[in-house]
């Protein structure tokens, strides 16, 4: 229950500070220069429940740098913000696709990683995969990764009589009427119908979008509910026979199920047609005040230790390779967590796909949810 | 006027412009820009396509259903509030007003808990042997959350235009011969109309506008007016979509001000 009652003091204090919150970092960034002409300060952009409070302590006390930190809740709420520049962050931890519009639209700076010595501590299959968004490896360094899968409740499934789902399309199974809970964000939705169909989840193409939205409303009748985090406390209080979750949440859901001792089990499944493979990375924003700053905080959260410490919070899995091996065996071997390589064949990294397009998106979605 | 009296507004009027015409100006800005900033009037004719003018008519049917029950609750319980000796009716008062101190949003997600396929209430009712309910995710749910949040704001006006009403206009009435009915339709209703418009606007406006509601009660399944502006601004990125449909709602909140500054000229409903 920690997580929940600290999502609830988040939101609450995001709500309480949404007014106030702004007009007071933009004052202060302006008092923070050091005697030393180096500035003290750091302004840190990131996700909700995204980092062990501890490696921010550390991380001032280390440095002396003291860090503003700040939330957002998606991808599209952050890019705002970054582009108006009304607060300038130092260091922001977008995702993939979110990465490329910026970079398209000239957001970022050039990573200097002279000022990194750690980034040789992440995996190189990530900063292979970083290609599909950041062709020259220039501007992110990756901090997170994961899946897209499907969670089910082995009981519930069992006295409906429905046999564990291997594939989106069992999110179209009649007999899990009310019972499947879905993701309430457009690309995540759209991918779950693209896949099924077998089309790419990137793609533009009007007659597979219509397709999908068409799947959508089709299964709507099915869907219990459309959530982003609740999926994980809904599926752990036995609300829902299936859910479309987040792989980095499933540490956390298993010792959640064997710490209150319930009488089902969950289990999660990476879908056959393939999922949506993604990456968070840090970046730094053009107008970034303290850019030395933002490389001395990445270079900081690249060491395994403390990245080991984050993934210990966060449980989504950590492209640190020297973290990595810091784990238990038995956490190393979790499939869920870390699965194997050849079982991602088929998934995808999502890319930008222009405003244009991402506002078909946003149409058919609203069409979907308004059916 | 005397310059001290000046000085004394102006951390109103600095309050004022920061925070809410500040505000308005830039809602008005995005609403009639395009991403290029060129002027445009597409983000407000947005509002005519079929998803959005389902999503307006359904926000407007659920308010106003909440509405109607919250009158409805209100009327009778500002009467019996109206009767009660001073210690009681103050008690009652405060009973309502005592969660209004807890974040509407905490309150409201405790409602998702209560009303869940395996939440409070149905364990309740399975202990007692009783069918279990299932309200959540559906219009009902939103129609429940909307009544339990904006209640108090129904009850406060009605009440305290009710409190004003002189007895001896009442036992008149009586002396003459009228009926509890006609007293009430004839006597009660009119004298406590501004209070009611004023509780009429103080919830329909909020309910119009929800998106919180609809989105922890209603399991996001259900689009309302609200929940299209607050998808626009936060996962389309699209703030000028957002702010001109923001300006075609605030249309409703115009005429419900129009409303109030008809009725309720001495501001005799206001709540607090």
């Amino acid at each position: 229950m920690r997580k929940r009652m600290i999502a609830l003091s988040i939101v609450a204090v995001t709500a309480a500070f949404a007014l106030g919150g702004c007009g007071k970092t933009a004052s202060s960034q302006e008092s923070g220069s050091g005697a030393d002409g180096g500035s003290r300060e750091l302004y840190v952009y990131n996700w909700g429940e995204y980092i062990d409070e501890d490696v921010i302590t550390q991380f001032e006390e280390e440095t002396g740098i003291s860090v503003v930190y700040d939330l957002f809740e998606t991808n599209e709420e952050m890019y705002p913000i970054i582009e108006a520049g009304a607060v300038t962050y130092d260091v922001v931890c977008p995702s993939d696709y979110m990465i490329q519009k910026m970079l398209e639209n000239d957001l970022l700076a050039e990573i200097n990683f002279d000022n990194i010595p750690n980034v040789e501590q992440i995996d190189p299959d990530y900063i292979q995969m970083s290609r599909a968004f950041d062709p020259e490896n220039k501007y992110s360094v990756p901090y997170c990764w994961g899946t897209v899968g499907i969670l089910y409740n082995t009981k519930r499934l069992e006295e409906l009589g429905v046999e564990p789902p291997t594939r989106w399309a069992d999110l179209w199974d009649e007999r899990l009427s009310g019972e499947i809970l879905m993701q309430d964000s457009v690309r995540d939705a759209f991918m779950v119908a693209l896949k099924k169909d077998g089309h790419s989840m990137n793609t533009a193409d009007e007659a597979e979008l219509q397709q999908a939205k068409q799947a959508l409303i089709d299964q709507k009748p099915l869907v219990q509910a459309y959530v982003i985090d609740q999926v994980r406390d809904k599926m752990i209080g036995g609300e829902a026979a299936v859910g479309v979750i987040y792989s980095g949440e499933m540490l956390y859901v298993q010792e959640e199920v064997a710490d209150l001792g319930l009488d089902y089990t969950l289990e999660y499944v990476l879908p056959e047609e393939g999922t949506n493979l993604w990456l968070d990375s840090w970046v730094i924003p053009k107008n970034a005040a303290n850019k030395e700053n933002a490389e001395k905080w990445i270079d900081f959260l690249c060491r395994p230790e403390i990245a080991k410490a984050n993934f210990e919070y966060i449980t989504y899995p950590t492209p640190n390779k020297g973290a990595f091996e810091l784990l238990d065996e038995e956490l190393q071997n979790n499939k869920a967590v870390f699965p194997d390589k050849d079982k991602l064949v088929n998934s995808e990294v999502f890319s930008y796909l222009g405003d244009e397009t991402d506002a078909v998106y946003n149409n058919l979605w609203k069409e979907v949810k308004s059916n | 006027m005397n310059n001290s009296k000046r000085l004394l507004a102006g951390p109103y009027l600095l309050w004022m412009t920061g925070f809410i015409i500040i505000p308005l100006i830039l809602i008005l800005y995005y609403g009639l820009t395009d991403r290029n900033g060129a002027f445009t009037l597409a983000n407000i004719t947005a509002i005519s396509t079929p998803e959005h003018m389902k999503a307006l008519w359904l926000s407007l049917v659920l308010s106003f259903v909440s509405t109607v029950i919250c009158l409805v609750l209100a009327y009778p319980l500002a009467m019996i509030l109206r009767h009660r000796g001073v210690g009681q009716k103050s008690f009652i008062v405060f009973i309502f007003i005592l969660p209004m101190w807890m974040n509407f949003l905490l309150r409201t997600l405790a409602w998702q808990t209560l009303l869940e396929k395996n939440g409070v209430i149905n364990g309740i009712l399975t202990m007692l042997h009783l069918p279990s309910q299932s309200l959540i995710n559906t219009p009902g749910a939103i129609i429940f959350g909307m009544v339990y949040n904006f209640l108090p704001f129904m009850v406060l006006p009605v009440y305290n235009v009710l409190c004003k009403i002189d007895d001896n206009t009442i036992n008149a009435a009586r002396d003459l011969g009228a009926s509890p009915f006609q007293t009430l339709i004839r006597i009660w209703l009119p004298l406590s109309f501004p209070g009611i418009v004023s509780g009429i606007t103080m919830v329909f406006v909020p309910a119009l506008t929800t998106f919180v509601i609809s989105n922890l009660l209603g399991g996001s399944k259900i689009l309302l007016i609200g929940n299209v502006i607050e998808q626009e601004f936060m996962k389309g990125s699209n703030w000028h979509q957002g702010s001109g449909l923001s300006l075609v709602l605030m249309i409703f909140i115009l005429i419900s001000m129009a409303l109030i500054a008809k009725y309720d000229k001495n501001g005799e409903g206001s709540a607090f």
